[in-house]
């Protein structure tokens, strides 16, 4: 038998095996549509008394990676719907479990999330051991759980403490370790083994029980209800608070159904889950968080934002010049990607420093056991030091990464373009000196496009891609084309001071020397930032960019002469630096930095701006830090200067961290209310002045009810 | 109506654990001493006693199944006489004497024996669960931390320091060393065995050599607990001003952990002379307050001066205080927030040197405050616990 989702045979050892090969899909998903027909087929085979047992196996390189978030939308807006589906699925597969025939699951490819539920509800489970097979349970990065048994079950394999570690941190684990974690039970090395090994397994075990169906069903290390379960789950708790400040509901959740279900017999936990399950896939954190999470940044990744007429532009050459650090990890990043790349630098000594950065992290790499010397050999071959402008001959693209200086910019600029070939692409990696700018040096500024990465390159996955005043689409086709073949995630921008990203971080610290200066003691200007779920406060993060970069990027900007509320910053990061106080790198910033020690605030700091803790409440503290990014990125989509909302959302949580669970900067108008968002901003411009100003077009979408999310062109043409 | 209370008698404190004296003695066993003895020492009728209120904390295993009747029941005084067990975690003790005063002042009854027991040593503090601590959907949303971590947060925010914290540890065992060497302890009796031994005739924990320096080279008690299990960073959610928590809290400024129980007779007007006794205090005030319960222990100073509303008083009419000493820094805070000179608090030491049987501890400390009252011929005193979950409870007593 053979459909769309799987071929059910049956071998003369009375063994079915049910290979999964969905073919409309893109992979193998966990599907209503798949389960339905899967357990169909279990079903029928518990009932064929020709069968002696079922092997679950997959005709694909991957055995399934998971469930099919698409579907979550087909689910309704009725939860007694939605329980009522859901507790369906569980109770059939309540009754292959419990049917008295072993089905054993034969993992040869990736088994996350839905998939690896399925594992679960299979009373064996072998896995191919290799190691770019993956099991886990993802779910929790994109703000949901596992649903499908995984919350109730994973604590009778591993104790509650693995378990949660595995569902809260969603670790996708190589096949080793999850035999070691009690995930599977054993490990193949081959097709051919893993197939006999579960045919011999269930030779051996005719009727098997599940670990929550034993008469005297126990959690390995004891369950909630023990000293030892208090103490385990207390600290668990205590711990994703610290880290998640209790902003992830799924998460929350995850303990919730723990706490509420471990006891209980397994159907009723099961239920407590299928009504926590579909609580959270309800929430808007969950929702923003598959929106821009996974959906946006999955076709972003893909290239999305490419002009689409244009053809592929393929760089197999490409140069660099400045072999700092930016273009050191460029080099690195660009290698592994199997281009070949040549790295300028004013020195040959230079160049080789800059290459030294490669030597280095795969050395790292080769160490933990994640790279050959044999592969970390054959991509330092792709990187040629040079201190020959000339070198440039021959590339497809150029990346600029010299010191943030026009003049010097243009010097390199003309430099290569002497001897670029006339149609390929220039690009300058500069994170805040506009590129129409920088393409005046140029001959040929249709060509002459930013691309701006984020440090450190081989970490940060974002891209932005900055079109200036002249760029034509082949250079943007280009600057999208490299980025996702480096297998990073492009966002297109238009010009502006700051681009998009540099910009809206840029507000972030700002309003944070803000309310220092007004008095409001730092460590709760840090903390709050933290617990509204930035990555760093907007002091620390100063710290780390530098103060007197905020000095130079100021002095170079002509608005200054004329912005009070640029004048104020400035004046601020001058009083610090008067003081010794620049940055993290030089040990003294807001923070102290003791040698092996933990940072902390500066104590001077209560001198230059004295404070108390009533100065100004916790929700206005909160609200004027990130409200304030979020009108700004408001501002680059009015402008033009975003084309799309889910670029300021992805930019925003890869650039700068803004958290995820709001969706991104842009959809955090939505997340605390757009009417809610108008009248906030209105009180503090009242307040705080002008930078607090609502665009008129905002205004008029919070009065008309509308998402930000239903932006449009016109909104901007009303501007 | 009014509610006088009659006497208030207490067992010694055992320490708390395994080498304590009396970890062999049960806690019935221990409520039922205390009133066995109350009627031995006033001979007064047992049918005239309706019911009686205990405290206690840990309310399983031993402490299950409705310790008050149980011991009600052992006690002796007949088949007549009711028990119902609560539970206001550490106010217990005094919350019973509260809720006897609150019979009585209301008429429904006429005489009450209220107090608590706690054998810590036998029922491990907190193995009762509960969904305070571990359901997530309290927990989490409430920034719910262990009370170390409350104390140590008291601390930092209001800026006490381990030198502080110290000093106050020192000064308790001091305090309680000279009670005892004067045996100011008068409403205390011995816990005995089956035979009529002395198992314990003294409080156990109290330690005549203890140094401020002895104190200052101890480790911190909730530090690694902070952070190893995020409960610092939790406490920090509540209350971002605090950039790290000062952990001062050992085990030398902090309550010692025993076994004891305490009980007091309470009574109208009318019980008094059908018992031929004299009443040692009128009740004048009691109140409950809640706060915060990420700080948690904080509660003392608004549920004074709740009750001291409730008597129309101020601060200054109070005589001697006893605020428990749960944590070095919540006396220091009480008196802190209510301006009040450490010269009228705990002056006979507190549960840094004696102990904190939780239960028990509020009726405890009523008896150690009427004791002093009359030994100083003052005449109004204020007893005050914190208590988990951010409340604070406190009662108001004036001599007769």
């Amino acid at each position: 038998m053979k459909n769309e989702y799987f071929e059910y045979t049956v071998g003369e050892d009375g063994i079915a095996i049910i290979t999964i090969d969905q073919v409309n899909n893109p992979t193998n998903l966990f599907s209503f549509g798949f389960i339905q027909e899967y357990q169909q087929a279990a079903l029928a085979a518990i009932a064929d008394d020709t069968v002696s047992g079922v092997i679950v196996t997959s005709g694909q390189r991957m055995f399934m990676p998971g469930a099919d978030l698409r579907e979550l939308k087909t689910l309704g807006a009725d939860p007694e719907n939605q329980f009522r589906e859901t507790m369906k699925v569980h109770q059939q597969f309540r009754a292959i479990e419990t049917g008295g025939k072993p089905f054993v699951a034969a993992i040869n490819g990736t088994a996350m999330g839905g998939g690896l539920e399925l594992c679960l509800t299979c009373h064996h489970r072998i896995a191919i051991n290799h190691p770019k097979i993956k099991l886990g349970f993802p779910e929790a990065k994109v703000g949901l759980l596992p649903g499908g048994g995984g919350v109730a079950k994973t604590p009778y394999l591993m104790g509650i403490q693995n378990a949660l570690t595995y569902l809260l941190q969603g670790l996708e684990v190589r096949p080793d370790k999850a035999l070691k974690d009690g995930l599977i039970h054993d490990l193949a090395t081959s097709q051919e083994e893993l197939m006999a090994k579960a045919k011999q397994w269930i030779s051996e075990n005719p009727n098997p029980v599940q670990p929550w169906d034993e008469k005297k069903k126990r959690i390995p290390g004891g369950g909630l209800q023990t000293p030892n379960g208090f103490q385990t789950f207390m600290g668990v708790m205590g711990n994703l608070n610290k880290m998640t400040h209790g902003n992830y509901p799924g998460m929350n959740y995850i303990l919730k159904i723990t706490h509420d279900g471990l006891s209980l017999p397994i159907d009723r936990a099961l239920e407590i889950e299928a009504r926590y399950f579909i609580k959270v896939a309800g929430t808007k954190e969950a929702k923003n968080m598959i929106r821009t999470g996974f959906m946006e940044m999955q076709a972003a990744k893909k290239g999305k934002a490419r002009p689409k007429n244009e053809p592929k532009y393929e760089v197999k050459k490409l140069g660099i010049l400045g072999a700092g650090m930016m273009g050191a990890g460029i080099a690195y990043v660009s290698a592994r990607a199997g281009m070949d790349v040549v790295l300028k630098d004013v020195t040959m000594e230079g160049a080789e420093r800059g290459k030294d950065y490669s030597r280095k992290l795969l050395q790292k790499k080769i160490a933990k056991g994640r790279s050959t010397q044999e592969k970390a050999d054959t991509l330092l071959a792709k990187i040629h030091t040079t201190a020959d402008p000339k070198a440039m001959e021959g590339c497809d693209l150029v990346i600029e990464a010299v010191f943030e200086n026009v003049e010097l910019k243009a010097k390199v600029t003309k430099e290569t373009e002497a001897v670029l070939d006339a149609s390929k692409v220039y690009a300058s990696n500069t994170s805040t000196i506009p590129i129409t700018l920088l393409a005046k040096a140029s001959d040929r500024p249709e060509y002459f496009i930013g691309i701006h990465f984020f440090s450190p390159v081989d970490r940060m996955p974002l891209v932005e891609i900055i079109v200036g005043e002249k760029t034509e689409s082949k250079a943007i086709a280009a600057a999208v084309d490299y980025t996702v073949a480096i297998g990073k995630i492009p966002i297109v921008v238009n010009d502006s001071r700051g681009f998009y990203t540099s910009r809206c971080f840029g507000t972030f610290v700002n309003e944070g020397m803000y309310l220092l200066e007004e008095g409001v003691p730092p460590a709760m200007i840090e903390n709050i930032a933290k617990q509204k779920g930035m990555p760093v406060g907007p002091l620390a993060v100063h710290d780390e960019v530098t103060l007197t970069l905020s000095k130079h990027i100021m002095d170079s900007d002509p608005r200054k002469a004329t912005s009070p509320e640029m004048q104020r910053a400035y004046a601020i990061v001058s009083k610090m630096i008067d003081n010794g106080r620049t940055s993290k790198k030089d040990g003294a910033g807001f923070y102290e930095y003791p040698k092996g020690g933990k940072k902390k605030l500066w104590e001077g700091l209560g001198d230059l701006f004295p404070s108390r803790v009533d100065a100004l409440d916790k929700t206005t503290v909160a609200k004027r830090l990130l409200h304030r990014q979020a009108l700004e990125a408001y501002r680059c989509l009015e402008e033009g200067v975003l084309n799309t909302v889910a670029d300021g959302d992805i930019g925003s949580v890869l650039g700068w961290g803004f958290p995820i669970f709001t969706g991104g900067a842009l959809s955090y108008i939505d997340f605390v209310g757009i009417q809610n968002f108008v009248a906030d901003c209105d009180n503090f411009k009242a307040q705080y002045g002008d930078r607090w100003q609502v665009p008129a077009s905002l205004r008029a979408m919070a009065e008309g009810g509308k998402s930000i999310h239903q932006f449009k062109q016109q909104a901007r043409a009303t501007a | 109506m009014q509610a006088y209370i009659y006497d208030a008698i207490r067992t010694v404190r055992g320490k708390g654990n395994k080498k304590g004296a009396m970890m062999g003695v049960t806690p019935v066993s221990l409520a039922t001493q205390v009133l066995k003895e109350l009627r031995q020492k006033h001979d007064f009728d047992p049918e005239l006693v309706e019911d009686v209120i205990l405290g206690c904390v840990t309310q399983i295993g031993d402490q299950g199944a409705n310790i008050a009747k149980t011991a009600a029941q052992l006690s002796g005084y007949g088949d007549h006489l009711c028990g119902v067990s609560l539970n206001r975690f550490c106010g217990s003790g005094l919350e019973a004497i509260n809720q006897a005063a609150a019979y009585v002042k209301s008429g429904f009854s006429e005489l009450l024996i209220a107090g608590g027991v706690e054998s810590m040593s036998r029922v491990k503090m907190g193995s009762d669960g509960g969904a305070m601590m571990l359901d997530p959907t309290v927990a989490i949303n409430g920034n719910i931390v262990p009370q170390g971590i409350s104390a140590d947060l008291i601390a930092t925010k209001y800026g006490f320091s381990r030198k502080d914290a110290d000093e106050l540890g020192y000064h308790s065992q001091m305090r309680a060393i000279q009670a005892e060497k004067e045996g100011r302890f008068i409403s205390r009796i011995p816990v005995k065995d089956v035979n009529g031994i002395d198992i314990l005739n003294t409080d156990e924990n109290i330690r005549p050599n203890t140094t401020v320096e002895g104190l200052a080279s101890l480790q911190p008690s909730f530090a690694m607990m902070g952070a190893m299990a995020g409960f610092d960073a939790v406490a920090i959610n509540r209350y971002p001003e605090v950039e790290e928590i000062n952990h001062i809290h050992h085990a030398g400024n902090s309550s010692a952990i025993v076994d004891g129980a305490a009980v007091a007779l309470i009574g109208s007007k009318e019980a008094g002379e059908k018992m031929g006794l004299n009443p040692r205090a009128i009740v004048k005030a009691v109140a409950v307050y809640g706060t915060d319960p990420t700080i948690m222990l904080t509660g003392p100073a608004p549920a004074s001066r709740k009750a001291l509303k409730q008597a129309g008083m101020s601060v200054s009419d109070i005589d001697l205080f006893e605020v428990n000493e749960a944590f070095a820094a919540v006396p220091l805070r009480f008196m802190q927030d209510m301006g009040v000179s450490y010269d009228k608090v705990n002056v006979n030491g507190g549960a840094i040197a004696l102990g904190h049987p939780l239960g028990a501890t509020g009726c405890m400390l009523m008896g150690t405050l009427l004791d002093e009252l009359e030994r100083q011929n003052k005449t109004t005193g204020l007893v005050t616990l914190c208590i988990g979950g951010g409340m604070g409870i406190a009662t108001i007593v004036e001599r007769i």
